[in-house]
């Protein structure tokens, strides 16, 4: 990995389902230590885009990268096929995501639920792995749920597991897919804190779809407004919430702040 | 009608099984045991196969269930025993079968295993696939995001939840295995019911007989009941994190929207 250079570059990526083109050519750089935060819509593509970026969605043209690896696709005589499916898994693990409906394994623990991947994925030895779990469950606020089962937390408590569960990758890059949009409002603040530390205090570099416009404001370096499978308009959270030039964002921001 | 039944004959029958009988049980058990997980293992290879990306694996998976769930078993019964030397001229199985050169058992018995064994695959990869659907397609695409390949996801993750879909189904396959592997008497192995039948043959007492091997059903499929609900309150265990006493269990199989009250916290 070059110390220089994005951490995640987006060109011109075209998704289609069927005859419908849900991204239109979508391009975007993040760099190390960046927050880009990803508003819009719904309907207007930003989920599909960061699905997008750890292939969980096959892309139709363009090209994904992330620390200058080219994602989902090999070159081959100039051309992009798709790659093994071995190393398709091996880029997956140098990108956290986290789901809107958490998607924790209800059959483990939370313990068991970060330490699952390193084990098996990378083959970090049990102990070293579980040490790391709990120092992991503890930044997370977690420290007395270690062997709780996901069916018996809240649901703040359950997303703040898989923050913990894509964090024990140590990945280059965590996407947050709505990760408050499923919480019921009196825990979205332990979630939206947790995510504040990972920006401010370890430097990681997020790309966070979200409607928490308190959130981008606060955390973001970038905001970014998708509408109709296309960004529109992007800028520092100052630009963005104090002076938007789009029509479309303004109309946007009114009805959600 | 009551008065012509030789209570004697019924009673010494459940109460005082002879060793001949004992074997012939014993027969039944192992039987439907052996057929139940050969049709666990085919079900589950052919149900991986109905997911596979290739597509002529995904035909045979097809072609599979079509012609096992499609024709009698009594029929496959006597083709897998008498087929190769009808069509062949040649013994595909012999007389003794030594199994992983452990024990020997009878070959009729053997070929009963294996005819009865590949019909239930056909039954166990439908409830697998049932099984292996009904776990949410996030868990999937959880694990592929954490860098787990298709095959880790598939055994760290989604069997191990799809298992408890599968249980009670797969339950209700064994109970009825018991009573299918009579079948196996026609290509002269005296399990139970075979057995009831020689005695009532040389006795002409069917009644007494009948009888009693209808109450040692009912004690194997009984016996099975209580390990199967012992399982699933293991299963049960794990993935709520709580116990359910029996008597909630009972409530839940009956009424299942008062689970649904009771509610996720």
């Amino acid at each position: 990995m070059s110390s220089e250079g994005p951490v995640m570059r987006a060109e011109e990526v075209v998704k289609r389902f069927g005859r419908l083109e849900v991204l239109k050519g979508v391009s975007l750089d993040v760099n190390p230590g960046q927050v880009v935060c990803i508003i819009g819509p719904s309907g207007s593509g930003k989920t599909t885009f960061i699905r997008c970026i750890n292939h969980l969605e096959k892309i139709d043209s363009g090209r994904v990268e992330v620390n200058g690896h080219l994602i989902g696709y090999r070159e081959r005589n100039g051309k992009l096929v798709e790659d093994s499916e071995r190393n398709i898994a091996r880029q997956r693990a140098e990108i956290g995501m986290v789901f809107q409906r958490f998607n924790l394994f209800p059959h483990k623990t939370a313990l068991e639920n970060v330490i699952e991947a390193p084990i098996h994925v990378r083959g970090t030895p049990k102990e070293e792995a579980i040490a790391t779990g709990r120092a992991l469950l503890e930044r997370v606020g977690l420290g007395d749920k270690f062997d709780t089962y996901p069916g018996k937390l809240s649901g703040g408590q359950q997303q703040r597991v898989a923050i913990a569960r894509a964090l024990a990758m140590n990945p280059a890059v965590m996407l947050f897919d709505e990760p408050t949009s499923a919480l019921d409002p009196e825990v979205i603040g332990e979630v939206l804190d947790v995510m504040k530390t990972l920006a401010f205090d370890m430097g990681t570099t997020m790309i966070v779809v979200t409607h928490e416009m308190g959130f981008a404001r606060e955390v973001a370096d970038r905001v970014v407004m998708m509408d109709d499978g296309a960004i529109i308009e992007e800028g520092s959270p100052k630009h963005f919430f104090d002076s938007p030039t789009h029509e479309r964002t303004k109309r946007f921001l009114s009805k959600i702040l | 009608m009551l008065a012509a039944i030789d209570w004697h004959i019924l009673w010494a029958r459940i109460f005082h099984p002879d060793h001949v009988f004992v074997l012939a049980l014993w027969r039944t058990i192992y039987i439907s045991v052996g057929a139940q997980i050969l049709g666990v293992v085919l079900g589950l290879v052919a149900a991986l196969m109905r997911l596979s990306r290739i597509a002529p694996l995904r035909w045979l998976s097809g072609l599979y269930v079509l012609v096992f769930r499609g024709t009698p078993v009594i029929v496959q019964i006597f083709f897998v025993y008498f087929g190769a030397n009808l069509l062949f001229g040649f013994t595909l199985i012999p007389r003794t079968v030594h199994v992983f050169g452990i024990f020997d058992i009878d070959g009729a018995a053997f070929a009963g295993i294996i005819a009865l064994g590949v019909n239930e695959g056909a039954y166990m990869r439908e409830i697998i696939r049932a099984g292996i659907d009904a776990v949410d397609k996030g868990q999937m695409e959880a694990a592929k995001s954490l860098g787990m390949p298709y095959r880790l996801a598939m055994r760290r993750v989604v069997l191990p939840q799809a298992t408890r879909f599968i249980i009670p189904p797969l339950g209700n396959e064994f109970n009825n295995m018991m009573k299918t592997s009579s079948l196996v008497f026609f290509i002269g192995v005296t399990e139970l019911f075979g057995d009831a039948e020689i005695r009532y043959s040389t006795t002409f007492k069917p009644v007494e007989y009948f009888l009693a091997v209808a109450f040692w059903y009912l004690v194997l499929t009984s016996v099975w009941s209580l390990i199967q609900a012992q399982i699933e309150r293991k299963l049960a265990v794990s993935e709520r994190g709580d116990e359910l006493s029996f008597r909630e269990r009972v409530a839940a199989a009956w009424l299942p929207s008062a689970m649904r009250i009771r509610g996720t916290p």
